[in-house]
């Protein structure tokens, strides 16, 4: 069975069909693209997915547990987390205090052990820390982990950003453009962080991303949105040499 | 020892450390008779504003929504404190006791308040939030003027009208007397017991803020949208910042009426003058910084008491001065002036290292 | 003929508020900071009537105008002395400030007028209308007030729809930066906007002593809050916003005054204010504004 299985999803905002029918199954393990040009709906459809935005219709199964319409807590607790196009850090908290935000749902005590210091406290606190801390050091960001998240480097931003979703222990990542305003030597890192993230947590990966570079080079499959609709579906090859996908981003 | 510990704990002891020095020097100035009756008189004031301070910050500055009703969940406290141990005073002879309940109380009384304003509340954002809680605030302090309350051999007896109205008997008692408030509350603070209220305040926001929870509420304020992407519920932190900020304003309360011996809603103390006030502290002090909040608290109180030399001046000065000190804080010039006088320091220090 | 009289008068009041809420919005919309010394402003502007048209004698009219002038000398210092220099702090910076500048002008009225309340005698020089056999008494500064919040009403949304400056104050007031690099002078615009909502105060002062004869250092405080109350009511930022949040909320309190609890009319209207604001989280006239995912 498909880990992702969308069915025919779509919204409307008033008039405006922004998404229609449209349909998409990813396996476990697999690194998915979703690609397109600016304004096709590419993070409309992640809005869907994550519950900010509710859909018209369509149905969306995660690991075969329906999370059509359901909010963005239950939809993260169900096993889908994300990084944003515009990133969203927790810009006055450290670096790992990012990452142990991230733990929130699976490390859990109540608040009143927190005030008071019971034991359980300091033994949570302790599993938070370890985990977060490894978490970082897959991304290479334990020596600034006592930083504040906005004095680090833009790259960066986007690893932690990535590191703190990872911590939500998801069954399903998706990226937003995570390759956006960086050098050609930070994309090709990121693509090897990518790699290892899908290789290492045994993750499956669905990202939007402009850079063709970084979508031929990791995605195993795409699918191409245009106004809102499917252009395209199958492997990367077959896809990027579709005449009709050449033609969406080149025009006529 | 204290080079290996965490930055944020080393925090903390300074910020109890400064408490408690604090306190073994008032003790042993009004012991020492080294102090006026004016400045012994405003220690109890003193730690309830530093409480309301502390606990303002948690709304305003780790959970980030600016609330301009904070006097009000003090006056709960206030009150329902007064009349309890108003009503107690025979009843339960032992002073402390009386007033450890009546401060329980005061801040169960205010946390459910919390919670009733924060449900609706906590919907709106920014300046809407602001205006409500100023509403809620005053709200409060206007209720507080037209209750009346009677204890007789019959029981309690309530109206919103006037005293006669409480149809009591002859062995009455009226508890809250409307614009008059209440009067005769038992003299039960005292510094000690002020300063112990203000550290477990501490306790409870310090410990708060580095905790799951904490960190979720700082979560939200710094960006909701990912807050809830990964799964953190921002209507519940929100309201579990907003309600223990009430409650704690409400035990400041309790401390503060049993200061007086007559306690009434006025716009001085209960109305949104005082909450601004409590605020004012919270952004001079520093927006998230506890120890900055008690700091300008005390400061800020004492400083029109040291400025009474200048008679009517004083509160001119005091205006002054805030919008010298915003102006220094947080304009560019003033802020450049820093950066220079830093540089200064800091050029200064490397000449003597050499 | 009761309730009518106290609809008169409710909207009377309510014309009042509305003329202070106009500034308080039209501030808030371009400079976006809630300026708390706005009351503080219409204090200073009905102690400049006391003494011109009470105390030295002038006519009404002069009497308002050297208010009105003095306001707006006063609002465009203020904005240039404390506000300015903080435009683009925090606004709780700005907040503080504003407060700090209230305080400053209830502290300087206090030492140079004294605590002792003045009994305004109102400068409004028409008779009362009487009706219906004197059943329906209105007086003349009910009937002023009326007038001059319609006339003003009317010419504000004139001078924003119809003129360069008006069409700049919008501007600014949608996008700073970008009214700047369309070569707008953003602080002359800033300006022009405190000195429009101080001179306004100044006639709101002149109207609310002439009504309520007492006039303190603290008599602004309660109006400048009720009346910033009327614009987020409306929805903050729009002009017949705050005039129908003004109308509205002075209505209330009469109506609340006079049938319900003289003592709790302000918590009436405050506890209208929550209604509407949960009901319209952006207030009557409000647009709704949803952050971009």
């Amino acid at each position: 069975m498909a880990l992702l299985d969308i069915k025919n999803l779509g919204i409307s905002f008033g008039g405006l069909r922004a998404v229609d029918n449209f349909n998409l199954t990813i396996e476990k393990g697999e690194l998915y693209g979703l690609i397109g040009p600016n304004g096709a709906g590419k993070t409309t459809v992640f809005n869907l997915m994550t519950g900010v935005y509710k859909p018209t219709d369509g149905i969306i199964t995660l690991d075969g547990e329906n999370i059509t319409g359901k909010n963005t807590i239950e939809i993260n607790k169900a096993g889908i987390a994300r990084t944003f196009q515009n990133i969203r850090l927790f810009k006055e908290l450290s670096v790992l205090d990012n990452v142990k935000t991230g733990l929130h749902n699976e490390i859990t005590y109540s608040t009143a052990t927190g005030i008071f210091r019971l034991p359980k406290y300091f033994k949570s606190e302790k599993l938070m820390d370890e985990k977060a801390l490894r978490l970082l050091k897959v991304f290479g960001l334990e020596e600034e982990k006592d930083y504040l998240a906005s004095n680090l480097p833009y790259g960066k931003q986007r690893k932690l950003e990535m590191a703190r979703a990872l911590a939500t222990s998801p069954k399903l990542l998706l990226l937003d453009e995570p390759a956006a305003g960086m050098n050609p030597n930070e994309t090709k890192e990121l693509m090897d962080t990518i790699r290892f993230v899908r290789d290492e947590f045994d993750m499956t990966i669905l990202l939007i991303e402009h850079d063709m570079k970084l979508v031929s080079g990791i995605c195993e499959r795409l699918t191409v949105l245009n106004f809102g609709q499917v252009l395209c579906q199958g492997g990367t090859n077959e896809v990027l040499n579709n005449p009709e996908v050449i033609k969406a981003y080149l025009g006529d | 020892m204290l080079k290996n510990m965490k930055k944020t704990t080393k925090s903390n002891i300074i910020t109890y450390g400064m408490v408690i020095v604090a306190y073994v020097v008032m003790q042993a100035l009004v012991n020492g008779g080294g102090i006026s009756n004016l400045i012994q008189g405003l220690l109890v004031p003193l730690c309830a504003y530093s409480i309301l301070a502390v606990s303002l910050n948690l709304t305003v500055g780790i959970l980030g929504e600016l609330s301009l009703g904070h006097a009000g969940f003090m006056c709960i406290g206030a009150f329902v404190s007064a009349a309890f141990s108003k009503m107690n005073a025979t009843t339960i002879e032992n002073d402390l006791l009386r007033f450890i309940i009546a401060i329980i109380l005061a801040a169960i009384c205010a946390g459910i308040m919390g919670i009733l304003i924060g449900i609706p509340v906590l919907r709106l954002k920014g300046d809407y939030l602001a205006i409500v809680t100023l509403a809620f605030g005053e709200i409060i302090k206007n209720i507080m003027n037209v209750i009346y309350l009677g204890v007789d051999s019959k029981g309690l007896h309530f109206c919103m009208t006037k005293a006669s109205d409480l149809n009591m008997e002859k062995d009455g008692k009226i508890i809250i007397n409307g614009a008059t408030g209440i009067t005769g509350t038992p003299h039960s603070s005292n510094f000690t017991i002020g300063i112990i209220l203000l550290i477990i305040t501490l306790i409870v926001v310090l410990n708060l803020i580095n905790s799951r929870s904490g960190r979720a509420i700082m979560a939200i304020r710094d960006n909701y949208i990912a807050a809830e992407s990964i799964g953190i519920d921002i209507t519940k932190y929100k309201m579990l910042a907003f309600s223990i900020s009430a409650m704690l304003a409400g035990v400041a309360g309790a401390l503060y009426s049993h200061n007086l011996s007559t306690l009434a809603a006025t716009s001085k103390n209960f109305g949104y003058n005082m909450s601004i006030m409590i605020l004012v502290f919270v952004v001079l002090g520093g927006i998230g910084n506890v120890r900055g909040s008690i700091i300008a608290a005390v400061i800020l109180t004492l400083l029109p008491e040291l400025l009474r030399a200048l008679n009517d001046y004083r509160m001119l000065m005091y205006a002054i001065l805030l919008i010298v000190l915003m102006l220094f804080n947080s304009s560019p010039a003033g802020i450049a002036f820093r950066e220079r006088s830093r540089l200064k320091k800091i050029l200064h220090k490397k000449k003597e290292e050499v | 003929m009761d309730f009518i009289a106290h609809l008169i008068n409710g909207i009377s009041l309510g014309s009042i508020y509305a003329i202070i809420a106009l500034g308080y919005t039209m501030v808030y919309g371009i400079a976006k900071m809630l300026n708390f010394a706005h009351g503080d402003v219409i204090m200073i502007g009905s102690y400049v009537v006391f003494i011109t048209v009470s105390t030295m004698g002038f006519p009404t009219i002069i009497g308002v105008v050297i208010a009105m002038v003095i306001c707006t000398i006063l609002g465009m210092t203020i904005e240039k002395v404390a506000y300015s220099p903080l435009r683009n702090a925090t606004p709780l910076a700005v907040l503080i400030t504003a407060i700090g500048v209230s305080y400053l002008l209830q502290n300087i009225a206090l030492l140079v007028f004294g605590a002792n309340p003045k009994s305004f005698q109102s400068v409004v020089p028409f008779p009362p209308l009487v009706l219906a056999d004197g059943q329906l008494v209105i007086t003349g500064v009910s009937i002023v007030a009326i007038i001059a919040g319609v006339i003003i009403m009317i010419a504000l949304t004139l001078f924003v729809n119809k003129t360069k400056a008006g069409c700049a104050m919008k501007a600014v007031s949608e996008d700073r930066g970008a009214a700047q690099l369309m070569g707008i002078n953003v602080n002359g615009t800033i300006s022009l906007t405190f000195a429009i909502g101080s001179a306004l105060a100044a006639i709101a002062g002149v109207l609310l002593c002439s009504a309520y004869p007492t006039l303190t250092p603290y008599t602004g405080s309660m109006p400048g809050i009720k009346a910033f109350t009327a614009a987020v009511f409306g929805g903050i930022g729009s002009i017949p916003g705050a005039m129908i949040g003004g109308l509205l909320l002075g209505i209330i309190e009469i109506l609340g005054k006079a049938y319900i609890s003289s003592q709790l009319a302000d918590a009436i209207v405050f506890a209208v204010l929550i209604v509407v604001l949960l009901v319209k989280p952006t207030g009557i006239m409000g647009k709704k504004i949803s952050e971009k995912v």
